[in-house]
């Protein structure tokens, strides 16, 4: 075990599929000698020679056309796009080819061996453009694996995983807790499941669901609520696609109550999804509407971000209106 | 005949590879740098009142920059990007057109900005992201935009102005206005898919626009060698059927002379230019970088020593139409200026909450509507924890 914040622990991560795996390469702007503007892929270049770590030339476009052509070839390509708001140049070479690739061609070939890197959400005082949270376009395509980790270690698992999985995944950073997020990382080499979701906290009133650096907003809200007597329990999704609605639908009958935090959007969220699949599969358990607690839908503000985030008091204030029902 | 390619050109019996040695391009320069000129140089037109007025858009541009730089490190802003070295490029540049020639910037043209006449207190309200920030607070510091000034306002996603400048001056033809479009863009963005398609649908539509690239050496940490393997921007304007000229980017001369005669091309004769301007990065990328991690300090001394606001100084007095003294002087002025300002903007609230939902369409659907009510609601309960807008939600 090592104490490592969530940048060591996918460094770590990315160093232990690089030792691992000789084909495996990692590239994007800035990521080479510099180590990337977050520093993810620091020492990397200097471990593994510039001909497996290295900067490309400034195009997400290019990047993924380029990476889906390593991949075609059946080397493992690892590509950072340096924000996630800047993956939309990109979005032809993802959603029509990475996505497509294995099922258009009868599986004659495939592009399982890319992975995407890309550091999403706020709280860095970013505004619209170093601060979206675009998953919810992702999800929306077949053929793409999604996943999104909430603290160093799970990063670290769940990134090994990503690389390793035979599918095109999406694996989104939370930046926010890049530095902020710091815990016991084991040491070894080990996988975490996707396509499956965490229950961090038991609880029998209400479940609360929500991924990434939101999680912290529904352990605060559930804190609050503790204090009400309201009994949470809490579950990190970890993946988005294909995401675990067994272990969502087994708590939700347990509590008949469900709410769902996301920073993305409301409308068309990923939060829609799992209030639809839910219902579905729980609708004679539920004992009040399922809840979303969202960022607005408005552009991801500068000055008023602080108003526009879905944080632990209005969580809490839809735990409460959930009880009350 | 509508196959107009050029199938029977110049035919050869044996291969011939071409390569950059075919494709010479020259760099237009004409002070050097001890500020007097090349004895065959032909100048721009300029007179004492446009110069006085570029060297002092230089001063107040350095003056900004260094005073916002500092007031990053003191925590007043969260972010800051300066020009600094490349003053020569965008103010000698925008100074070569009509007032109401539209600019679309990058991110690092300030100067531009200075130049059309934005106040200090509007850079410093723009910077605070405060209620009286044209944008209304909503973006990041730097991002400027003026309607009043033709300034399209700033968007970070790299190379998304160019495809549009092509086409806003496909409008400004077809509705026969005597303007062009200045686009800026740096040579780490010219890898975006958007600069080629930019370029190319200009050539095909013979549209008014000048394409001004500021290579500076660097894309952050990515130096120009290995963003591209050719020689630089220039010769791509070439390939797309674009008049192509790359200039001293220090030289502010050379920039304005190049930039009125492209102005020239792009309004009289529809004739879109790409301008190459070679200059450097001095600062960092922004108050998030340190080039250090990246590049020596020697290179940047190197660089130091070919200041474009000094090499300019240098003529004016030549010229005797500045002084040392002056310099002096106007500095201090610049210095007071901006500290005045950004003391004013530091107290002007930030914007009321309903900046956060207007402005997202013309008018307020129901569930911004309806979302907004929520958020109203909720402030009212927790007003310690929304304290930019709690005291005031209840005038919305
Ligand atoms: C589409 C997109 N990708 C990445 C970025 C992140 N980014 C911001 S500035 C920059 C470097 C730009 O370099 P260049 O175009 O040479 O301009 P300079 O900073 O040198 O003025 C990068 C990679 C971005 N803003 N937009
Ligand atoms: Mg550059």
């Amino acid at each position: 075990m090592s104490k490592m914040n969530l940048l060591q622990a996918i460094n770590n991560a990315l160093d232990i599929a690089m030792s691992t795996d000789p084909s495996a390469l990692c590239f994007g702007e800035d990521v080479g000698h510099f180590g990337g503007v977050f520093r993810a892929t620091s020492h990397l270049q200097e471990k593994f020679g510039k001909a497996r770590c290295f900067n490309t030339p400034l195009t997400e476009q290019g990047i993924l056309g380029f990476a889906n052509g390593i991949a075609a070839q059946g080397m493992t390509a690892i590509a950072e796009i340096q924000f996630a708001d800047y993956i939309f140049p990109a979005f032809d070479q993802i959603v029509n080819e990475s996505a497509k690739f294995r099922y258009r061609s009868g599986n004659q070939f495939d592009v399982g061996g890319l992975t995407i890197r890309t550091p999403y959400g706020g709280g860095i005082n970013g505004a619209h453009y170093h601060s979206q949270s675009p998953e919810a376009y992702f999800t929306h395509t077949p053929g793409l694996k999604i996943v999104v980790p909430r603290n160093p270690e799970q990063a670290k698992g769940l990134l090994l995983a990503s690389i390793r999985d035979p599918n095109p995944v999406i694996f989104f950073e939370p930046k926010k807790l890049y530095r902020a997020a710091v815990g016991e990382v084991p040491d070894e080499d080990y996988q975490l499941p996707l396509g499956q979701a965490e229950v961090v906290r038991e609880g029998s009133d209400i479940t609360l669901v929500a991924w990434g650096a939101q999680m912290e907003a529904i352990e605060q809200a559930a804190q609050l609520a503790e204090k009400d007597g309201i009994s949470c329990e809490l579950i990190d999704l970890r993946s988005l696609l294909p995401w675990d609605r067994d272990t969502l639908a087994h708590s939700v009958r347990k509590t008949g109550r469900l709410i769902i935090n996301h920073e993305a959007p409301k409308t068309s969220g990923f939060g829609a999804e799992i209030a639809a699949s839910i219902q579905e599969a729980c609708f004679l358990h539920l004992e009040s509407p399922i809840l979303r607690v969202t960022g607005l839908d408005t552009p991801f503000p500068l000055a008023l971000e602080k108003e526009y985030m879905p944080d632990h008091l209005k969580t809490y204030e839809a735990i409460l209106a959930s009880m009350n029902y | 005949m509508s196959d107009k390619r050029l199938t029977d050109a110049h035919i050869v019996h044996d291969s011939v590879f071409v390569d950059a040695s075919a494709l010479q391009i020259p760099t237009l320069r004409i002070l050097q740098e001890d500020g007097t000129p090349y004895s065959d140089a032909v100048l721009p037109v300029l007179d004492k009142t446009l110069a006085l007025k570029i060297y002092d858009t230089f001063l107040f541009i350095r003056a900004l920059d260094e005073r916002m730089l500092a007031s990053q490190r003191q925590g007043r802003i969260s972010f800051y990007m300066t020009e600094t070295g490349e003053e020569a490029a965008d103010i000698g540049s925008t100074a070569a057109l009509q007032d109401d020639d539209m600019i679309m910037a990058q991110y690092r043209e300030q100067g531009a900005l200075a130049f059309r006449g934005f106040t200090p207190d509007q850079f410093m309200n723009q910077i605070f992201s405060n209620e009286q920030d044209l944008g209304k607070g909503r973006q990041m510091p730097i991002h400027y935009g003026s309607r009043q000034l033709h300034y399209m306002t700033v968007s970070s996603p790299l190379g998304t102005q160019l495809p549009q400048a092509t086409g806003y001056a496909f409008a400004l033809k077809a509705q026969q206005k005597p303007n062009c479009v200045i686009c800026y863009f740096g040579e780490g963005a010219a890898s975006e898919g958007d600069f080629h398609a930019a370029l190319n649908m200009a050539g095909v539509f013979k549209v008014p626009v000048i394409f001004f690239c500021r290579n500076n050496g660097y894309a952050i940490s990515t130096p120009a060698h290995e963003q591209y393997a050719g020689d630089g921007i220039a010769p791509r304007g070439i390939g797309y059927g674009l008049k192509t000229l790359r200039v001293d980017g220090n030289d502010v001369l050379a920039v304005l002379k190049a930039t009125q005669e492209a102005r020239k091309l792009a309004v009289e004769q529809h004739q879109p230019v790409l301008i190459e301007a070679m200059t450097y990065r001095l600062g960092a990328h922004s108050s998030s970088d340190d080039p250090s991690g990246y590049r020596n300090k020697s290179e940047e001394d190197t660089w130091r020593a070919k200041c474009p606001v000094m090499r300019f100084k240098k003529w004016l007095i030549h010229q005797d139409w500045w002084t040392e003294a002056d310099d002096e002087q106007r500095k201090q002025q610049h210095r007071d200026q901006i500290m005045t300002a950004m003391k004013k903007a530091e107290k002007v609230p930030a914007p009321p909450l309903r900046d956060l939902f207007t402005d997202v369409y013309d008018q307020l659907p129901w569930h911004l509507q309806e979302q907004q009510q929520a958020l109203i609601e909720h402030i009212r309960k927790y007003p310690q924890a929304y304290s930019k807008t709690a005291g005031r939600v209840d005038h919305e």
